[in-house]
């Protein structure tokens, strides 16, 4: 579709999304997958599922690619989006060299040590408060990832929130725009 | 008066029902379940529903009931039947469908099955034959044995303290919203049968008529696992189950 | 009209089967699939198709209203997970044994007992190797994506109608909770009465015009049973003969073979890939069918190979079957993970090279 040509050849994205419950970590996977599926790739998207979701960890496998997917389990990334410091401790080392780890920077007390992989530090959870809206935080985070790693475009993510949100709901796709937007600008910063 | 003077269509008084087959009954001479049998294919006949019934047999002494009976029938797992007649009525709700059961079968093993789909209100007649024994497997304890009551597995007389008591379970089902109809009969005498007869015409009428699950229960005699003559059976019951599983209308709503 | 979807296993297997023209399912909670149940009673498919969807008291009396849906002749399925799969078992024999077509899914989970309810296999032995009393056979299929979740549907249903004989879907957490791209099939319309009654002569949908239909698995001639089991045994021939079903990868010019199938065969896809960066060759054997299970193109696809690793979520199960398929006459060797444990691709890969590279 129209920005296949960012990816040359064949793209493959396998990216692990971690942090706390609650911090929208599954439907942020979840709209990155749909998002995919919006360009016609093939998508996978593999939660930690079970008790361990409510209040504890959460993390989920998202993988675009342009051909049959394998595994949706994996060892290694391509990329990992960590929002808390026990995902950051999980994670850092399974990311693959030349690959990338955005992180954000609240509560973390212990930065990623690694150089062979490109890290972002964000602050997402301030930019919430900028916005006033907590509820904005993963859309703010896929902001950031998408402008580092633009696997798909803010037109199929827009398409795709337009498609799964229910008409009564399409009033806060403006302010979930804002928020990508604003993420973005996160990482120029 | 020569007997072919008597045998003429003017002068029939009985007959054997349409829907019951003309063969053997396996069951015990003297034992209930016969005549509940007859009385079901009479009412189906008279409600022009052969073409509509559906019966769930149990496991039990009643498990070839679909060799007697001629409507279509679906054999059961032990006490699964109120199941079984569930999701028959649901995906076909124009068809009449009855579970018929002993007591091992209602009120022991299918005790669950039994109290959701009453609970649910399916609009079922459920037919449920009270003996107070397990009959086919050799006269053991049922959850409606009489406290006192010799079986092969009371051969002391149940006893409370050992067995628990016996369960009334038509009483319990009688309190749940979903039944509309919960009665209690015998066949033991004529006036009896034509009684539960119509009991089970209303019953079928209600699931008909969708409004709920209906219950019928037949407090009947195993004279082979009491170790009676039908006689004293017949008796005995009357003298005995009559008082803990009293006749008549528990719900007519 | 086909539509493409990003939605969960679990989630596909019942559009799945309200597209295919499903007339009933009978189900009791149970994770990792409770959202089968959960998908069904949002669609609310009796306003729509007219099929009918009920939460059962539990798992005995799901199968039982499936026993019963089938014998009616209608297209009707359950779904559970191990635990409540095992309550099962007595129906699924009875299924068999009145030669009913229906559909019983197993989104495995680990066990014995109450277990975890991460994703495992350890079902393979009793979904293929009987499970209930008696001599029977399940059709046994085995998903390892979303869109296999989906078209397994209507596979297991048409199959089960074929022969007459229920089918089972075999899944795992991993593919019950994973979401992926899934091209759902147009909606088809529910048979009418008239159409199950020429379909399923046999089915107890009331004697109008016919005979009595019973269905019943009591037969207490042993002659007469003798030769019911006869003919169940002459339809598994059959279905050995013309339903086995296999995935073969990269099988021409391997070295070794992989044998997995569901979410274990995705994760070994990876294997091949890992290991190729390594120069070491390996194809891959999914089946498809564990029952009937390819045990001849296992065989033939392994002639070349110098071993064969079967990697499953369990202690060693299927591996029984893939020793059989060779003969013995290849090193065959087990690398599994269980208690909900998922092994990851390097994991594997470094188990097949100290089971086979190291040891030399």
């Amino acid at each position: 579709m129209n920005n296949k040509h960012s990816f040359p050849s064949t793209m493959k994205e396998e990216i692990i999304i971690a942090g706390f419950g609650g911090q929208g970590v599954l439907s942020m996977g979840k709209i990155l997958a749909y998002s995919g599926l919006m360009e016609d790739k093939e998508v996978t998207w593999m939660p930690s599922y079970g008790p361990e979701q409510r209040g504890g960890t959460a993390n989920v496998t998202v993988i675009l690619s342009d051909e049959r997917i394998s595994s949706p389990i994996l060892n290694a990334y391509d990329v990992a989006v960590v929002l808390n410091q026990q995902s950051l401790d999980r994670f850092e080392s399974k990311v693959k060299p030349g690959g990338v780890l955005i992180y954000d920077s609240y509560g973390i007390h212990t930065p990623p040590q690694r150089t062979d992989i490109k890290v972002y530090q964000i602050n997402a959870m301030e930019a919430t408060f900028e916005l006033k809206n907590t509820k904005a935080f993963n859309m703010i985070v896929l902001g950031a990832l998408l402008k580092v790693k633009p696997m798909v475009t803010i037109d199929s993510v827009l398409r795709g929130l337009k498609k799964t949100l229910p008409e009564r709901h399409h009033n806060l796709i403006p302010m979930n725009e804002e928020a990508l937007r604003r993420g973005m600008a996160l990482i120029e910063e | 008066m020569d007997i072919n003077d008597i045998i003429k269509p003017e002068n029939r008084v009985y007959k054997r029902p349409a829907l019951l087959n003309d063969c053997h009954m396996h069951y015990c001479p003297g034992c209930s379940h016969g005549v509940v049998h007859k009385i079901i294919a009479e009412v189906i006949e008279e409600m022009n529903a052969e073409e509509i019934a559906i019966g769930i047999a149990p496991v039990g002494c009643a498990v070839f009931a679909y060799n007697y009976i001629d409507v279509d029938f679906i054999e059961a797992a032990h006490g699964r039947a109120p199941a079984i007649a569930t999701a028959v009525k649901r995906l076909q709700p124009d068809k009449l469908v009855f579970s018929y059961q002993g007591d091992g079968d209602m009120a022991a093993i299918g005790t669950a099955e039994t109290i959701h789909a009453a609970n649910r209100g399916e609009n079922i007649a459920m037919i449920f034959v009270n003996n107070a024994i397990y009959g086919m497997t050799g006269g053991q304890m049922a959850p409606t044995t009489l406290l006192g009551m010799k079986t092969a597995t009371t051969p002391y007389g149940r006893r409370a303290d050992l067995n628990g008591y016996p369960l009334a379970i038509t009483n319990l089902l009688a309190q749940l919203d979903g039944t509309c109809y919960v009665t209690r009969h015998a066949v033991h005498t004529p006036a009896a049968v034509r009684k539960a007869k119509a009991a089970i015409r209303k019953a079928f009428e209600n699931s008909m008529a969708g409004k709920g699950t209906s219950v019928v229960e037949i407090v009947s005699t195993c004279n082979s696992g009491w170790k009676l003559t039908p006689v004293q059976a017949n008796e005995w019951m009357a003298e005995h189950m009559f008082e803990k599983y009293p006749l008549g209308d528990l719900k007519n709503e | 009209m086909e539509e493409v979807r990003l939605m969960k296993g679990n989630e596909a297997l019942a559009h799945a089967a309200i597209r295919y023209g499903a007339d009933g399912y009978f189900g009791y909670p149970i994770t990792p699939q409770s959202e089968v149940l959960e998908t069904l009673e949002a669609e609310m498919p009796w306003e729509t198709t007219g099929m009918v969807v009920l939460q059962a008291e539990s798992e005995v009396a799901a199968i039982n209203m499936v026993y019963a849906g089938a014998a009616c002749g209608k297209a009707v399925f359950t779904s559970s997970s191990s635990p409540g799969v095992s309550l099962m078992q007595e129906g699924i024999s009875y299924i068999a044994a009145s030669e009913l077509p229906a559909l019983i899914i197993n989104v495995m989970r680990g066990g014995p007992g109450l277990g975890t309810i991460h994703p495992s296999q350890a079902d393979y032995f009793q979904a293929c190797k009987g499970g209930g009393h008696g001599d029977y056979h399940c059709i046994v299929l085995a998903p390892s994506s979303v869109q296999e979740m989906c078209d397994f549907v209507g596979l297991g249903w048409d199959l089960a109608f074929k022969y007459r004989t229920p089918a089972m879907i075999l899944a795992d957490g991993v593919v019950g909770q994973m979401m992926e791209k899934v091209i759902l099939p147009e909606q088809r319309q529910r048979r009418t009465e008239e159409e199950v009654r020429r379909q399923c002569p046999w089915a107890t949908t009331g004697k109008k015009g016919r005979k009595q239909n019973v269905v019943t698995s009591l037969e207490l001639d042993d002659d007469r049973m003798e030769q019911n089991n006869l003919r169940f045994q002459r339809t598994y021939r059959e279905i050995e003969k013309h339903e086995t079903r296999i995935e073969l990868l990269n099988t021409d010019h391997c070295d070794y073979l992989l044998v997995a199938f569901g979410s274990m065969a995705r994760i070994c896809q990876k294997v091949m890939e890992l290991a190729a960066e390594k120069g070491i060759k390996l194809g891959l054997a999914r089946p498809i069918t564990l029952w009937p299970f390819p045990a001849q193109q296992i065989a033939e696809a392994a002639r070349h190979c110098k071993g064969i690793l079967v990697v499953e979520l369990d202690a060693g199960q299927m591996i029984e079957d893939v020793k059989l398929a060779v003969n013995c006459s290849i090193d065959v060797q087990h690398y599994g993970r269980m208690g909900g444990n998922v092994p990851s691709p390097d994991e594997v890969l470094n188990a097949f090279e100290n089971l086979f590279i190291n040891k030399k």
